[in-house]
């Protein structure tokens, strides 16, 4: 009896709950924008490039990230949907990460239908791919091909452009240093802060369960863990302390620093995939 | 034993989740991104003596607004923020306040100089201004990065359980964060493709 009732309850209200649960799936979807898949270093969602030129750029962009570790990744949009370019190159270019933690990634972007086309720069190549020199590839190198129509043929021009510059070893090691000295000195701020309340903190815990241990030790032991580890307070804890590890994922800016972004964009990318590079407005946009 | 051991480990996760590091961290995290905040600013006011320059020479004429954005740029840049005034509403004001002026005067002296067709087809005035968008560009990126994590923050010290911590070991305020202004923040539009 006990279990009919419980069959159309689930079957009542089952649905209804699921469908609710889906709708949160897809809320948070959409808060976020909707940006194609990293499918691979030429991701042609706008289809203006033949597989062959596809292929011919993501082995130049291959050699580089032997050679250099730098990414580089050549994207085409159906639609910025209402975004500026500039603000939408960013959020693409961070969701995907790419570079590796040196925020070292390139992303052009082409944008046909609003005839807008960015080059967006990590971080870290900002002094090698300046804003000037962007704007200045973007007028020479692509713009030209674009306003007469040739899509493939401004893409490859501007893909080379960006490419040779970035396989200048001149500055390499200087801005690496840079870079890498500054994350260190960053990350030595952050932590030094906390470091002694922590000692006192895990102190006054070890403790503490030297004490609770012995307690429990003493006797009735078994009934008392059990009754413990049924207990809510735990769970919901552990539960608060991963949603609010997602909400520093939400904002972008901490993954971005980590290289877990690696293995978030592995899945069926075909080998290729971000290494959580991040992006704070490098680089030059234009229209035709 | 596998359930003392347990016990031992919910326990020090109920310690550890009560914000006694998350805190700091999240505070940490809202600091770094106002460094970067003011770097982008300071970048900003590091172009203008550039502008200054190209301007006087090219077009005399907008002597009156250049004054106004030098003026502007040394009162924006005589206020600074250290980590601490991030608490005090009034000086992110007023800090928020010297900027947007510095942002509207600079907008309004570059839409007047595009009149100009002589200045405009220089090749080095082109770049620059490709400077000043990207420079804007940052300054909204970091203003918003900075934004997010002043809220992250902001909502751990006040909500459970990482509030306890914050309370008593910290004794953690809120952070103020920057308030977007109609108009004032708003890049200056900077058209390429038509040159």
């Amino acid at each position: 009896m006990t279990n009919r009732i419980g069959t159309i309850s689930r079957a009542r209200f089952g649905w209804p709950l699921l469908a609710a649960l889906l709708l949160l799936l897809f809320a948070v979807q959409a808060r976020a924008q909707d940006f194609p898949a990293l499918s691979g270093r030429v991701v042609d969602q706008a289809d203006l490039l033949s597989p062959a030129q596809e292929q011919a750029i993501a082995a130049k962009s291959e050699a580089l990230e032997t050679a250099s570790g730098r990414q580089f990744v050549v994207a085409t949009v159906a639609s910025l949907q209402g975004y500026e370019i500039r603000d939408y190159g960013y959020r693409l270019a961070r969701s995907w990460g790419i570079g590796t933690a040196r925020n070292d990634g390139v992303v052009l972007l082409v944008a046909p239908n609003e005839r807008q086309v960015a080059i967006e720069v990590g971080y870290g190549l900002e002094p090698i791919l300046t804003d000037a020199l962007s704007i200045f590839i973007i007028r020479e190198q692509i713009l030209p091909w674009f306003k007469q129509g040739d899509m493939p043929g401004g893409i490859i021009s501007g893909a080379d452009a960006i490419l040779a510059q970035l396989s200048l070893p001149a500055e390499e090691a200087e801005a690496y240093q840079r870079e890498t000295l500054a994350a260190e000195a960053a990350r030595d701020e952050s932590s030094g802060d906390g470091s002694f309340f922590a000692f006192i903190f895990w102190l006054f815990v070890i403790l503490f369960i030297f004490f609770v241990v012995a307690a429990a030790g003493s006797g009735g032991g078994s009934t008392r863990a059990r009754r413990y580890r049924r207990g809510r307070g735990p769970v919901v804890i552990w539960g608060s302390d991963w949603s609010s590890g997602g909400s520093s994922w939400g904002s972008g800016s901490s993954w971005g620093g980590s290289s877990g972004g690696s293995s978030w964009g592995g899945g069926s990318s075909g080998g290729f995939s971000g290494g959580g590079g991040s992006f704070g407005g490098g680089g030059a946009s234009g229209s035709w | 034993m596998i359930r003392r051991l347990a016990l031992v480990f919910m326990l020090a996760a109920t310690l550890a989740g009560c914000g006694i590091n998350s805190v700091p961290t999240a505070e940490e995290n809202a600091k770094a991104k106002w460094a970067n905040v003011q770097a982008a600013y300071q970048r900003r006011a590091d172009l203008i003596p550039n502008l200054q320059a190209t301007v006087q020479g090219a077009a005399a004429s907008e002597r009156q607004i250049l004054t106004e954005v030098i003026d502007a740029r040394s009162r924006a840049t005589a206020i600074q923020l250290n980590a601490e005034d991030l608490k005090d509403p009034a000086k992110v004001a007023a800090f928020q306040q010297a900027q947007g002026a510095l942002g509207s005067s600079l907008g309004r002296l570059i839409a007047n100089i595009e009149a100009y067709p002589d200045l405009k087809s220089q090749a080095n005035f082109a770049t620059f201004m490709s400077q000043i968008e990207g420079t804007e560009n940052r300054i909204n990126i970091a203003i918003r990065d900075y934004n997010e994590a002043v809220q992250a923050y902001n909502t751990r010290i006040r909500t459970f359980p990482d509030m306890i911590g914050a309370k008593i070991v910290h004794g953690a305020q809120p952070m103020v964060p920057f308030q977007a202004k109609a108009g004032s923040e708003e890049a200056p539009k900077v058209d390429f493709g038509a040159g």
